[in-house]
């Protein structure tokens, strides 16, 4: 093998002190790639030692639902919503070409023999890195969502308040 | 290269990213301040991936190279 010596400014940089950055993440969309996209960002972000905070709204939450959850939702017309669109992270949709869930099941039989990790698994990795997962309260009371219908370790919910003091106070905020 | 003293190897052939960053952040926390890791993985992307996460993190990159179709590369814990 080959050693490759390193830039002086690289070298410079990954021996000095580093300013902690800040990534924040506006999860509004519940399909399947723009989720994937998310955790693997958040992932990575914390891997580099980042401050990770995502802001999950709207459809957002199909990927914070437990996977058991069927039909959460206090009233008929919340659980109809659930009925559209299966909540949990393993059963997010493909935004085109999901013919009636083939298209998924073919992009996860590629994600397999690529090695490339499924959204669930990530999720995991992001909460092992300490990634900070805020669900937004207005969302919840909309789709009537209560913190037992969610998968553990998350923030308190919050509003857009704390939203923009998060995505401010950020070097880098994406909505996904 | 070969009087290195690497406390934890990592192998991360055939991996998708972000998976060998993901690893590497793993093995690295086990590790004590200045310890140094190997990671060894078939990604590309992984050339430029851990210049930057060396960059970011504070980490030092101490080697990095490739042969046979392998990047290597050897982290020392900040």
């Amino acid at each position: 093998m080959t050693a490759v010596a390193m830039a002086p400014e690289v070298q410079a940089a990954s021996e000095g002190a580093v300013k902690t950055k800040k990534v924040c993440i506006i999860a509004y969309s519940g399909e399947l790639e723009p989720t994937w996209a998310s955790m693997i960002i958040a992932s990575t972000a914390a891997a580099m030692d980042m401050e990770v905070s995502i802001f999950v709204t709207f459809w957002g939450f199909g990927a914070l639902v437990k996977d058991s959850r069927r039909l959460p939702g206090k009233n008929l017309m919340q659980r109809m919503l659930s009925v559209m669109q299966r909540p949990g992270i393993s059963h997010r949709k493909l935004s085109k070409m999901n013919f009636m869930g083939m298209g998924p099941w073919m992009m996860f039989s590629l994600a397999k023999k690529y090695n490339v990790s499924k959204p669930k698994d990530l999720l995991g990795m992001c909460q092992e890195l300490g990634v900070r997962i805020y669900p937004c309260q207005m969302t919840m009371d909309l789709f009537g969502l209560s913190k037992e219908d969610l998968i553990d370790g998350l923030e308190e919910p919050v509003g857009a308040a704390t939203m923009l003091q998060l995505a401010t106070e950020a070097d880098s905020t994406l909505f996904i | 290269m070969g009087n290195l003293d690497i406390k934890v190897r990592v192998d991360a052939s055939g991996l998708s990213c972000p998976l060998p960053i993901l690893r590497a952040t793993q093995a690295i926390r086990t590790v004590a301040a200045g310890e140094l890791i190997e990671v060894v993985a078939t990604d590309p992307g992984s050339v430029k991936d851990f210049a930057a996460w060396a960059s970011s993190t504070g980490n030092a990159l101490v080697e990095s190279g490739s042969a046979d179709g392998k990047y290597r590369f050897v982290l020392r814990h900040k």
